[in-house]
């Protein structure tokens, strides 16, 4: 309590000799550094290849970071409540081949799919929610546990094989249903903006609920609450808050993300390919905790996360375009986290603390 | 043992950016004797610890450790050359993970010289030395996380001795001790002092101070302002001096209570307790005083809804009141500043008006959307009532200062209309000046309430409330008008039933 920067605000606060709108150089570092990185990406790439600063090509951006984007907003929640879900990954394959399962196998329409897949998220989040609350095992192995058990799951009732039309089911009988249209659309209808037939409906997906887990984590009281838990949860528990009730909507609301995630996924595809979507968990874990790092948060924040899964986006696209071989992209997307991971925990220690 | 310090520092000076926190300390430790140092929160008395100890050095000035120059450039080096600190952090100095024996070896384990394998009968025969040296009744194959607090700060002292240091630095010791396990500690500083080692004590509790004192030292601002060593010592001037005004003694006119508001009827709080029944009028302030472990915050907390009483009723404002939970007893206009800000209180992420505004976030949103500009607004004010140190009601908490921070708990509670306002150890980590301000400011709000106090000091019950009740053995042993206080039967109180305790 008594450290040294206690004192130096107290004392500054009794001189008041630096007015509070003078940030030092490391302060605006901190605070601007990731972002001016992100700006000089951008500049570079654009100058560096052609075709880069399009606008098709920064919609070619958003579209490629929006499953991971739209998991990482969803793991964010989690993260804010001083927990972690490991699970999204295989909730996105699983409702993904939930979707085709149910357009396919049961030949239902998209929107029983679309709500199938939402159900699925939202169970599997409360289901970790509750063990992670009232069995107590910690967040990290119980969703690890989950992650495992669905991986699992999801190729059962198809006997390991991925669904598409036409494919034979377990009992000998070819598989008649389609996926629909309606649902199609979801991966591949485009709107017109300026430009016609520009932007993705996931892209549009994306931003619709990146503004909606932005608002609700830092201008409601539920977020507010989200955040006293995972800061303090004693003390929030002090306060009169239901700390276990915040925790196991955080896992809801990663599970139904991740099952959004899923569904855009399915709709994109157009098939249950039980090999597709692998890099899903470790990308989205990525760019929320890169976010950490944007703005000098040093804590997860809906902003930070959309802005790390833009910035793996811009890396990814610029070296994909200056032709670096396509095997390299894991190895950039770690070093960013790691070079983010020092930056929040080093830099902003002293804030931190 | 005599008049020759084996310490001594000189035109010590330390700043941290623009911002000097020494500025010029002269000090000199003999063998032998407890020095206490106090300062109010902020005077720098960690700094001078931390340059003591080598973990900062010093911009300017001399330390001399007996005839030598004395600068370590690391806590070890500090150690080696035979001054050592204990932590007010008790965790800080001991290994949960390993045993007793293990810790108190610790550094030799990892010292120069000390071979790759682990020899686990040397480590006993070792650490038995140890232990035997310090009288330390402690089970040396015990796993560190089964001990108390007490009996895990006795470990780390004893450790801390194994390298017959000259000079003992405890900062803070007995902040998480009861009294009890306080009294143990003060044996082995008798001992420590019978060694001929110097001691500095760092506290802010006038009990400690008085049993173990021999000289007082007052900082203030990073200076020495006084140093008191003629018997008796004169606390009162030690004290003023440390704040560099003239608090003294708060004598209080003693308010009656107004219309009752709250009561209590029979209400166990342990198996085995003498039921409690209280009432409590509005306008009046009462202190529930008694030894640490006698059920305070047991009680504090089950007034608060998280506990549930094993029998007994409660009314407010001659309506039975039962909470559930916490939500429920604010709901109802009871609040709680919990004991121990930091696991309890404070949420360190959070700036000073999102802290205060945490309970009542409802009542500052509009459809669930917050209104930023309400919660700011009101913390403002009280900031001003307060007299938080702080630069705008943006600041994190985990810029401000301990007593700060407090105050930034008690405004919590204050911001809104309570029926009941209960506070467990308000005054714990707290400065005297910190105090007064958050003291004056509950009597000053206390008139449409009920406020009860919980204070395991007497003096700060005294010094702050118009009712005094005595706790003990999870329940009220007696009851006192603060006007004309018999201190004999209220410290009989205190202290006789825990002599039934022993005898049974």
């Amino acid at each position: 309590m008594n450290s040294q920067t206690a004192r130096e605000s107290a004392v500054e606060a009794k001189a008041d000799a630096r007015p509070k709108d003078r940030l030092s150089m490391r302060e605006l570092a901190i605070r601007y550094g990731f972002l001016s990185l992100l700006v000089g990406l951008i500049v570079f790439f654009s100058l560096a290849t052609r075709g880069f600063t399009s606008p098709q090509a920064a919609v070619f951006i958003l579209q490629s970071v929006s499953i991971t984007g739209i998991l990482a907003l969803g793991v964010t929640a989690t993260l804010v409540v001083g927990g972690f879900d490991l699970s999204i990954g295989s909730i996105a394959t699983s409702s993904m081949m939930a979707a085709a399962y149910v357009m396919v196998v049961l030949e239902q329409n998209a929107l029983v799919a679309v709500l199938a897949c939402l159900a699925i998220g939202a169970l599997v989040g409360l289901i970790n929610g509750l063990i992670i609350c009232y069995m107590r095992v910690p967040d990290l192995l119980a969703t690890l546990g989950m992650m495992f058990l669905l991986i699992g799951l999801q190729r059962i009732p198809t006997e390991g094989r991925s669904i598409a039309t036409g494919m034979t089911l377990p009992d000998g009988s070819t598989a008649e249903g389609t996926f629909s249209q309606a649902f199609l659309a979801l991966g591949r209808h485009r709107f017109d903006l300026f430009i016609e037939n520009l932007v993705p409906a996931s892209v549009v997906v994306l931003i619709v609920l990146a503004i909606l887990i932005w608002f609700f984590l830092e201008y409601t009281r539920f977020g507010r609450m989200m955040y006293a838990a995972g800061s303090n949860a004693r003390a929030a528990e002090f306060a009169g808050a239901p700390v276990k009730a915040y925790r196991i909507w955080a896992y809801v609301i990663s599970g139904v993300f991740a099952s959004i995630g899923g569904i855009l996924l399915a709709a994109r595809l157009g098939r249950g390919d039980i090999a597709s979507g692998n890099n899903l968990l470790l990308d989205a874990v990525a760019a929320a905790l890169i976010g950490f790092a944007v703005l000098g948060a040093a804590k997860p924040n809906a902003f930070g996360t959309a802005i790390g899964a833009l910035f793996v986006g811009v890396l990814l696209q610029g070296l994909t375009m200056m032709n670096v071989p396509y095997y390299t992209q894991d190895f950039v997307k770690g070093a960013v986290l790691v070079i983010a991971l020092i930056f929040t925990f080093a830099l902003l220690a002293r804030n931190a603390r | 043992m005599g008049d020759t310090a084996v310490f001594r520092i000189a035109g010590l000076t330390k700043a941290f950016g623009p911002n000097a926190v020494l500025r010029g300390v002269g000090l000199d430790l003999r063998a032998g004797e407890v020095s206490v140092l106090m300062g109010a929160n902020g005077a720098g008395k960690s700094t001078l610890v931390k340059v003591m100890s080598g973990v900062h050095r010093a911009d300017r000035g001399v330390m001399m450790l007996g005839d030598k120059p004395f600068s370590p450039a690391t806590p070890a080096e500090a150690m080696r050359a035979g001054v050592v600190t204990v932590h007010q952090n008790i965790n800080d100095g001991v290994v949960g993970a390993l045993d007793v024996a293990s810790n108190l070896v610790l550094d030799r384990l990892n010292g120069a010289g000390s071979g790759i394998f682990f020899n686990p009968r040397r480590v006993r025969r070792e650490a038995r030395e140890v232990a035997e040296r310090m009288g330390l009744g402690i089970d040396l194959g015990a796993e560190v996380t089964d001990l108390s607090l007490a009996d895990r700060q006795m470990v780390a002292i004893a450790r801390a001795m194994s390298h017959e240091p000259q000079v003992m630095i405890l900062d803070e010791p007995t902040s998480s001790l009861s009294s009890n396990e306080a009294e143990r500690l003060f044996a082995l500083i008798d001992r420590l002092k019978a060694r001929g080692v110097a001691v500095l004590y760092i506290s802010h509790r006038m009990s400690d101070i008085r049993r173990l004192a021999d000289r007082i030292v007052s900082l203030r601002d990073g200076a020495i302002v006084g140093q008191f060593d003629e018997k008796p010592l004169d606390y009162e001037g030690a004290v003023n001096a440390m704040l560099g005004q003239n608090l003294g003694r708060h004598s209080i006119d003693v308010r009656a209570a107004g219309t009752p508001v709250f009561s209590v009827r029979d209400l166990r709080i342990a198996r085995g307790a003498n039921p409690i029944s209280m009432d409590l009028g509005a306008g009046e302030i009462v202190a529930v005083t008694g030894l640490v472990g006698v059920g305070k915050t047991q009680l504090a907390e089950t007034l608060f809804g998280i506990h549930a009483p094993l029998s007994g009723t409660m009314e407010l404002d001659g309506k039975p009141y039962a909470p559930k939970t916490p939500a429920r007893a604010i709901r109802d206009g009871v609040f709680l500043v919990a004991k121990d800000r930091a696991s309890t209180g404070i949420v360190p992420e959070f700036n000073i008006y999102e802290n205060m505004s945490l309970p009542f976030l409802p009542r500052f949103a509009n459809a669930g959307v917050m209104r930023r500009r309400s919660e700011r607004q009101t913390a403002r004010a009280q900031i001003a009532d307060l007299k938080i140190v702080c630069r705008s009601e943006r600041d994190d908490l985990a810029t401000l200062s301990g007593g700060n921070q407090q105050k930034v708990t008690v405004a919590r509670w204050l911001t809104q209309k309570s029926r009941l306002l209960i506070l467990d150890e308000p005054f714990q980590g707290v400065d005297i000046a910190a105090r007064h301000d958050i003291a004056a400011k509950l009597r000053e709000s206390a008139s449409e309430r009920a406020t009860l106090i919980f204070l395991t000091e007497l003096d700060e019950a005294l010094e702050t409330a118009d009712r005094i009740l005595v706790m003990s053995e999870n329940t009220i042993v007696g009851e006192h008008r603060n006007a004309d206080v018999d201190m004999d039967r209220l410290l009989a109180e205190v202290a006789g039933q825990r002599l039934e305790v022993a005898g049974s």
